[in-house]
């Protein structure tokens, strides 16, 4: 038995850090290569749906956004659960949709304003009247280049 | 004068802080997003009359307020529309000798559907009820329908795959000379099947 009472005397011998710092460089280059800067926070629930089908979005700086959806928990005593559209930080009728895309329009360099691309970021549970009456308000104005913005992945999983 | 005395070293104690104090900020300061979606183009708000279009032309897709999926007045599952509506495209009902005559079509040329892929139309119509997520998933489907044709006409052609051709012509580290090339090569084969998908009004409730 003393063998085994003889060891409990010592300190315990202090774990290593040194490689501390590498474990977490690794999860900073992690995080820095796969996301992307926030540019607005979002006040409606956005989940995409799935395609397969897709095309990447090719440069940033030619892409508006425009996002639909049922507000979030918080917005929701005010703004009621009705899917609703988000432009910039605050919410939006259909009736500005014009405008908006016009000011973004203008904000842009003369060389891009004709390659513009508005990209519909849009909850799978939004319905489709108010999707159609957005896409009439950006064929008033000639925005004619849309893309559904969607995750990767199978189209039958938006069906439940 | 001692030269023999080492350098102190740097105490790397608190890297591990710094280090994560800049992980901190980019959990906080970013968000993993997509970029990814089905590109389309909406008609432009003209108002020339409608031109007159034979109905064995026109591919009649629908969905009603209970995501329901009609095609040409039937019922039909998700799963089964890419397949009819490569075989609608594919038809090629037009005669031999006629200049409607489609030679790389390889459907079952029934006098009933489509002439040739150029004049086959795909009419989608949704009810305002109806979810995107069942939108976007019949949208999935007739891109994969004309992306499949696409494809075989390609491989058959030029030994490689239209969608492959399409992200190598898109990517920026493509060199010049084989984007002029790849260019002539996609619009070759979207000729052969252009992508003509018309969403017509959705009908107003009630």
């Amino acid at each position: 038995m003393a063998k085994f009472t003889k060891k409990k005397d010592g300190d315990l011998p202090a774990v290593s850090t040194a490689s501390l710092p590498d474990i977490v460089f690794m999860l900073l280059f992690f995080f820095m290569t796969v996301t992307t800067m926030k540019d607005s926070s979002l006040l409606v629930e956005n989940t995409l749906p799935n395609a397969s089908e897709i095309k990447k979005l090719e440069k940033k700086d030619r892409v508006i956004y425009i996002y639909v959806g049922k507000p979030t928990q918080e917005y929701q005593k005010v703004f009621g659960t009705e899917p609703r559209i988000q432009l910039n930080d605050k919410f939006a009728r259909v009736d500005e949709v014009g405008t908006y895309i016009l000011a973004e329009r203008a904000k842009k360099p003369q060389e891009l304003q004709n390659v513009l691309t508005t990209a519909l970021k849009v909850d799978k549970n939004a319905n489709m009247g108010l999707i159609a009456d957005i896409k009439q308000e950006l064929r008033k104005v000639n925005a004619l280049k849309v893309n559904y913005t969607t995750y990767e992945g199978n189209a039958f999983n938006n069906l439940q | 004068m001692d030269r023999d005395r080492k350098i102190p070293e740097v105490n790397a104690g608190s890297m591990a802080d710094i280090a994560f104090l800049l992980l901190i900020f980019f959990l906080v300061a970013t968000s993993i997003e997509t970029d990814v979606g089905l590109d389309r183009k909406l008609p432009p708000n003209d108002t020339s009359p409608p031109i007159p279009i034979a109905e064995r032309n026109i591919f009649r897709v629908a969905l009603n307020k209970n995501n329901e999926l009609f095609v040409e007045d039937g019922i039909m599952q998700l799963k089964d529309l890419q397949a009819a509506a490569i075989a609608f495209l594919d038809n090629g009902a037009g005669t031999i000798g006629s200049k409607e005559y489609c030679d790389y079509c390889q459907g079952e040329r029934n006098a009933e559907s489509s002439e040739n892929p150029d004049k086959a139309i795909i009419s989608f119509n949704s009810d305002r009820e109806a979810s995107y997520g069942m939108y976007v998933s019949v949208q999935n489907e007739l891109t994969s329908a004309y992306n499949t044709l696409r494809n075989r006409e390609a491989v058959r052609l030029f030994n490689q795959d239209y969608v492959s051709m399409e992200k190598a012509y898109y990517a920026p580290e493509t060199a010049v000379e084989a984007k002029i090339s790849l260019k002539k090569n996609i619009e070759q084969i979207r000729q052969m099947f252009p992508m003509k998908l018309i969403e017509a009004e959705t009908h107003k409730k009630g």
